[in-house]
């Protein structure tokens, strides 16, 4: 993931190298937010080449005199020990053409082990015309791969991208069983269930960094403000809402409202940029030709737990068949004597603890990193993951998350990692072509 | 705390061109959702096939200099290819969705906006699309600053001021939105815009008449598509093209115009996109200022930014629940129902 916002300001400190010299190559190299001293770029071409070691803050420039085109590359060799270009065959050395633009960017995404490590990031210079995006924006490369590689053979890469993708979809099935619930109780989609992934890495981010609370407590406190925040919702806004009897459209807009306001309000708690949290991550591990951190294994484990603890709530206790009953039909259940208003609400209650949960591992995937809309980046794939499965049941959220997170980090071994979420969206349109009611919905849920 | 300047922005916005293609954006939306009931939530990315298409074009292909066409041809031929573009897009996305109920389409379209998007701002295009940086201003502004008759330096009075090129075009993309808006207009009362309303109120029972619903809510969708694609030419106008300026937010602020103004109306979107940017300004403007004179304490002016998009957020909640007809809406024309 790139930072943001550090990019245009870093820029202008950087040294010039030389007066005569009319373009610079620059960027700063980093590991989430720690920046990498002495990693070595080279710039060739044109007669030219140079090399410098980036500083105490990561950053390098090299400045050439003459416009043209040269390659820039970076010597993996200088990178600290478990720390890889995120994919070499790309990044290790690209070729540049100098443009109007006298400063030029240079960017080398990164991958630490087991880590979602970060990448450099790319500065650009004052551009006329276009506001500096810098690194701002929202990123889709954001949320790099949770595992490396020792070697870099391609079975090996894709068993390392497999386990990442599984463990991304595992505690993405997470947020997703919570859409299905609320859409299968309710009919609502609810477009504002990525900002109760994003409330609970907040939570997380302020309890372990902000208030320094011992990482279980954190999570304890995290999972019960989620769970308020659902009982929250359904009391304040969907409850009163059936009651008037709004449309199913009308709550869907609502939701997006909701989206908003969340968001900007995230936004205004903790900022725009790329917050790090203060959490230990584990040791590095190797397993096979694998490289993770105990971190993302324990996380693999939590999220599989709480999956199959949700999945013999559905089907072994009352509450649970109850849930399944208004999900299948609410007047019905409503007639058996099931108070469809208390099974609602302990859905949105679910829902949002088990979101609240996957924000928290979400953190730890993307590197032990917060973003305030990161929640919203991630909404779609739930959303794809959720459809994917077919609207409305659980166990096709579980399936259709996996399926999503799988594509997404297998995808990047063909395409550009900052096309991967779009993959993923594209397959959803795919599936929904051929099999409207997705891989385990049934056929007469879709009109 | 300046209030007149508060006042003044907000004033600026009413006929600014940015208002002006927001309300164009907002005209096919209504096409879409208002009139059609189609639930379209990647609007932004007919606005942006649009831009791209028209930037691209006359970046990439260049007529008036590499095949001597005239200025004002090569103009009309990269709005008709960003037209075209807007087409094709329609077709891939109407085609598969559809057939579909209205809240796949609502995901779909969506999703679609975001591969749009995505696609745009990947660093593996950025030869022709700029990446994530986007394109700049003055790489495809050349034909259409030729074709200015305008020669003055600024034009216009108070809050409405502008260079000659900004009020060339402020002329254009008004000029656009009052020829959609009659466009809208004559269509909605012809016997098409009779059943494209069937559509919207019982989809079985324009089928039972014999009319081929799919076939209608294509061309709506297509009509809408066109009419976002030149928004988001005339949106990229007065500035660079950015990716992320056509993210899912966008398409958002746009239903908030239209819902706002009122569905189903032909004057809704125009009042409801000028009321959007005006009260955005006026927030945005008494925020800072109340700010800036300590009302809220230690907060920062990035922060009092931000509320103002909270705001908008629970405006739109307020709305759709208390006034889903908007302010010049009728209720009995209202496209809620799935």
């Amino acid at each position: 993931m790139i930072a943001g916002g550090a990019a245009a300001a870093t820029a202008a400190d950087l040294p010039s190298t030389e007066s005569t010299d009319q373009y610079t190559f620059q960027g700063i190299i980093r590991d989430g937010q720690t920046p990498l001293e002495g990693v070595e770029i080279t710039v060739s071409g044109n007669g030219v080449e140079e090399t410098a070691a980036t500083d105490a803050s990561g950053a390098w420039s090299i400045g050439v005199a003459d416009p043209g085109t040269y390659t820039v590359s970076i010597d993996p060799a200088t990178l600290p020990d478990g720390i890889s270009l995120r994919d070499p065959a790309e990044f290790e050395s690209r070729e540049f053409t100098t443009a109007s633009t006298s400063q030029i960017g240079v960017l080398f995404p990164l991958q630490g082990a087991g880590g979602g490590g970060t990448g450099g990031e790319g500065g650009t210079g004052a551009e006329p015309g276009t506001g500096g995006t810098g690194g701002d924006s929202a990123d889709p490369g954001g949320g790099s791969a949770a595992t490396g590689t020792t070697d870099s053979s391609f079975w090996s890469t894709v068993l390392a991208r497999s386990v990442s993708g599984l463990s991304f979809g595992l505690l993405m099935a997470l947020g997703a069983i919570g859409i299905t619930l609320i859409y299968g109780t309710t009919g609502v989609s609810n477009f504002a269930h990525g900002e109760l992934l994003t409330f609970g890495g907040v939570v997380f981010y302020a309890t372990t960094t902000l208030v320094n609370w011992p990482v279980w407590i954190a999570v304890i406190v995290t999972l019960a403000a989620s769970a308020a925040l659902g009982w929250m919702h359904d009391w304040a806004i969907f409850k009163p809402l059936r009651k008037r009897g709004v449309g199913l459209v009308q709550v869907l807009i609502v939701t997006i409202g909701l989206s908003i306001a969340l968001r900007y309000f995230f936004q205004f708690l903790i900022g725009g940029g790329i917050l790090g949290l203060s959490v230990p991550r584990g040791d590095i591990l190797n397993v096979g030709p694998i490289v993770m951190r105990t971190g993302d294994v324990v996380s693999m484990v939590i999220a599989i737990f709480v999956l199959v603890a949700v999945g013999l709530f559905l089907t072994r206790t009352r509450l649970g068949k109850a849930t399944r009953a208004v999900s299948d039909n609410a007047s019905l259940a409503s007639a058996s004597g099931i108070d469809v208003d208390r099974v609602i609400r302990i859905v949105w209650v679910l829902g949002a603890l088990l979101t609240g949960g996957s924000g928290i591992l979400y953190t730890y995937f993307i590197g032990a990193n917060i973003k305030w809309d990161v929640g919203f980046t991630v909404l779609l794939l739930l959303f794809a993951g959720v459809t994917l499965g077919g609207l409305g049941s659980a166990f096709g959220a579980l399936v259709g998350a996996v399926v999503v997170g799988l594509v997404t980090e297998l995808s990047t071994l063909w395409i550009a990692a900052d096309l991967r979420y779009a993959v993923a969206l594209l397959a959803l349109i795919l599936v929904l072509l051929f099999r409207p009611q997705g891989i385990l919905g049934r056929r007469e849920r879709v009109g | 705390m300046d209030f007149l300047a508060i006042l003044s922005n907000a004033a600026g916005e009413i006929l600014s061109p940015t208002t002006a293609a927001f309300a164009l954006a907002t005209i096919g939306l209504n096409v879409h959702f208002g009139y059609t009931g189609l639930l379209n939530f990647g609007h932004a990315a007919f606005m942006a096939i649009g831009a791209y298409a028209f930037a691209i074009f006359t970046m990439q292909v260049d007529p008036t200099a590499t095949l001597g066409w005239p200025v004002w041809l090569s103009f009309l031929t990269a709005v008709l290819v960003a037209i075209v573009a807007a087409v094709a897009f329609a077709l891939l996305l109407g085609i598969p969705t559809l057939r579909l109920r209205g809240d796949y389409l609502a995901i779909v379209t969506i999703a679609a906006a975001e591969i749009v998007r995505f696609t745009m701002r990947t660093s593996e295009y950025s030869a022709i699309t700029g990446g994530s940086q986007g394109l700049r201003g003055q790489d495809y502004k050349g034909d259409v600053d030729a074709l200015n008759p305008l020669t003055g330096s600024t034009y216009g009075f108070g809050p409405w001021a502008g260079s000659a090129y900004d009020t060339w075009i402020r002329i254009l993309a008004w000029g656009l939105v009052i020829v959609a808006l009659i466009i809208v207009w004559l269509l909605m009362r012809s016997p098409w815009g009779r059943v494209i309303k069937g559509i919207r109120e019982d989809e079985d029972a324009v089928r039972s008449l014999g009319k081929n619903v799919y076939g209608y809510k294509m061309q709506a969708l297509i009509l809408g598509g066109v009419i976002g694609g030149l928004a988001g030419i005339m949106f990229v106008l007065p500035r660079a093209v950015q990716p992320d300026n056509f993210a899912t937010a966008m398409t958002f602020y746009i239903w908030t115009a239209l819902l706002l103004g009122g569905a189903a109306t032909v004057i809704g979107p125009l009042l409801g996109s000028i009321l959007f940017w005006v009260l955005l300004s006026f927030t945005g403007g008494l925020l800072s200022g109340l700010q800036s004179i300590g009302a809220f304490g230690d907060m920062t002016g990035t922060q009092a930014g931000q509320l103002r998009f909270v705001l908008v957020g629970l405006a739109l909640i307020a709305i759709v629940v208390f006034r889903p007809q908007g302010i010049l809406g009728n209720k009995k024309e209202l496209s809620f129902h799935v």
